[in-house]
């Protein structure tokens, strides 16, 4: 007996749950699967987001909230701070607790008529004339068959459902950075910042960061581009910066990660199908972040996937909808991340610390990446060839 | 199977599976399955943030 959904979102991670929901509201029958036994856990994910993108899709809740933090910090390789505080954008940033965000993010979908099942992977697609129209699954060693209007790969790095529709969601060595964090315990650390190591030494092609997480802790680690790493590169840097840093620092969880860093990826959907989050490489490439373009992709995904089912027309044409709601939004942002991102990665530390003293003194009024490149800019005019195109 | 997973040192981040060129990898809970079609192109021993693989000489 084979059973039927509107709409089956695979992975159970703020892009497939924020996904499940909108559906759902817009009156679409949903089923969200999980292939771990716990949604949320293990996490791979440095947990740092904008106060304001966390509130345009779910009212904040101490229960979830590991920190406030009320500015960030980079340090250049040869250790000159650039501190910003107290400036707007939305209040700045929350560190949260992943495990029970993720958790707290499918309850919300559930309430809103979501069906779950964890430990439940998906091992293969239904199609019928080249369209999706299902998924099989396999859940406690027993396979089941399940219809669907929509499929919704939020399967993250790892993402099967795109290959299998026929979608190259390969990374390439250079468009992948791989992450090592310690969840460390070190009441010197700074709880009301967010900080990030910039330097060949520290992270070639990435940065090293230190969030705080409250109760004296924070997530330390680091992230470095693919084609500059070797086979446990990361997590030998990673003890490094830790003891030199923090030596005296407890360590009390170890997390490891892939961040997608490509350009931004089209052709996300198919007959029958939809990628979101990390699955269609939605991460910023500059700075990795990745909750947030997920939820808003997911938001979007979710509500294209159910006005297309009531239309009875589920068709890459018009599930391209979300695509193109998904770059108006966001594409030309990611954009200029990627840009930026792979002309930072070409710089010495020498270059990196010429451009932070630039910058030294200079009073932000917005904490985003747009005013640092103006700010840089005009402490740099010979830079015009640089940035002239990102502004 | 050709390429040897150290399960005492894989920390199951799904990194090489990303990278994979010919699908050969898969991530199941905390257990990496390695497939038959691999071509042993390495992509995966560079990304692994632990050094949990080694293509077997």
């Amino acid at each position: 007996m084979s059973e039927s959904y509107d709409v089956v979102v695979v992975g159970a991670g703020p892009a497939g749950s924020i996904a499940a929901r909108a559906a759902a509201r817009e009156g679409a029958r949903v089923l969200l699967i999980e292939k771990r036994q716990t949604i949320g856990d293990p996490v791979r994910c440095a947990e740092g987001i904008a106060k304001e993108a966390v509130h345009r899709h779910i009212d904040p809740d101490p229960r979830w909230i590991a920190a406030e933090v009320e500015g960030f910090r980079i340090v250049s390789p040869d250790g000159t701070p650039l501190e910003m505080r107290g400036v707007s954008s939305g209040e700045v940033g929350y560190v949260l607790e992943r495990k029970l965000f993720d958790r707290a993010l499918a309850s919300d979908a559930v309430q809103h008529g979501v069906d779950v099942r964890v430990k439940t992977r998906a091992v293969g697609l239904l199609r019928s004339d080249g369209a999706v129209r299902g998924v099989v699954m396999e859940h406690l060693g027993e396979r089941h068959e399940v219809e669907a209007g929509v499929v919704i790969g939020a399967d993250g790095i790892e993402s099967k459902v795109g290959r299998w529709a026929g979608i190259d969601t390969r990374l390439a060595l250079k468009d992948i950075d791989v992450c090592a964090q310690m969840l460390v315990h070190d009441p010197s650390i700074d709880q009301s910042i967010c900080q990030f190591y910039l330097g060949n030494e520290v992270a070639p092609g990435g940065y090293a960061w230190i969030f705080p997480k409250g109760n004296e802790c924070a997530n330390v680690g680091l992230g470095m581009l693919g084609s500059r790493s070797n086979g446990g590169l990361p997590m030998q840097r990673l003890r490094r910066f830790v003891s030199e840093r923090l030596p005296k620092a407890n360590i009390l969880e170890v997390m490891v990660g892939g961040v997608p860093v490509s350009e931004p990826m089209h052709g996300i959907v198919a007959d029958g199908l939809m990628l979101v989050g990390d699955a269609a490489h939605q991460s910023s490439a500059l700075t990795g972040g990745g909750i947030a373009n997920a939820m808003d992709a997911g938001a979007i995904a979710g509500r294209v996937a159910a006005a297309a089912i009531a239309d009875e027309d589920t068709s890459r044409e018009r599930l391209s909808e979300y695509e193109r709601e998904w770059f108006e939004l966001k594409g030309k942002s990611l954009k200029r991340d990627w840009v930026v991102k792979e002309r930072l990665v070409k710089l010495t530390d020498e270059q990196l610390n010429g451009f932070m003293h630039s910058l030294q003194g200079v009073e932000f009024r917005e904490m985003h990446v747009h005013e640092i490149l103006v700010h840089l800019l005009k402490r740099n005019p010979k830079l015009l060839w640089w940035l002239k195109d990102l502004l | 199977m050709v390429v040897d997973v150290n399960r005492y040192v894989c920390g199951y981040c799904g990194a090489c599976v990303s990278v994979c060129p010919v699908d050969a990898l898969e991530l199941v809970e905390t257990w990496l399955e390695v497939h038959e079609c691999c071509t042993e192109c390495g992509a995966c021993v560079r990304v692994c943030p632990v050094g949990a693989l080694e293509v077997r000489a």
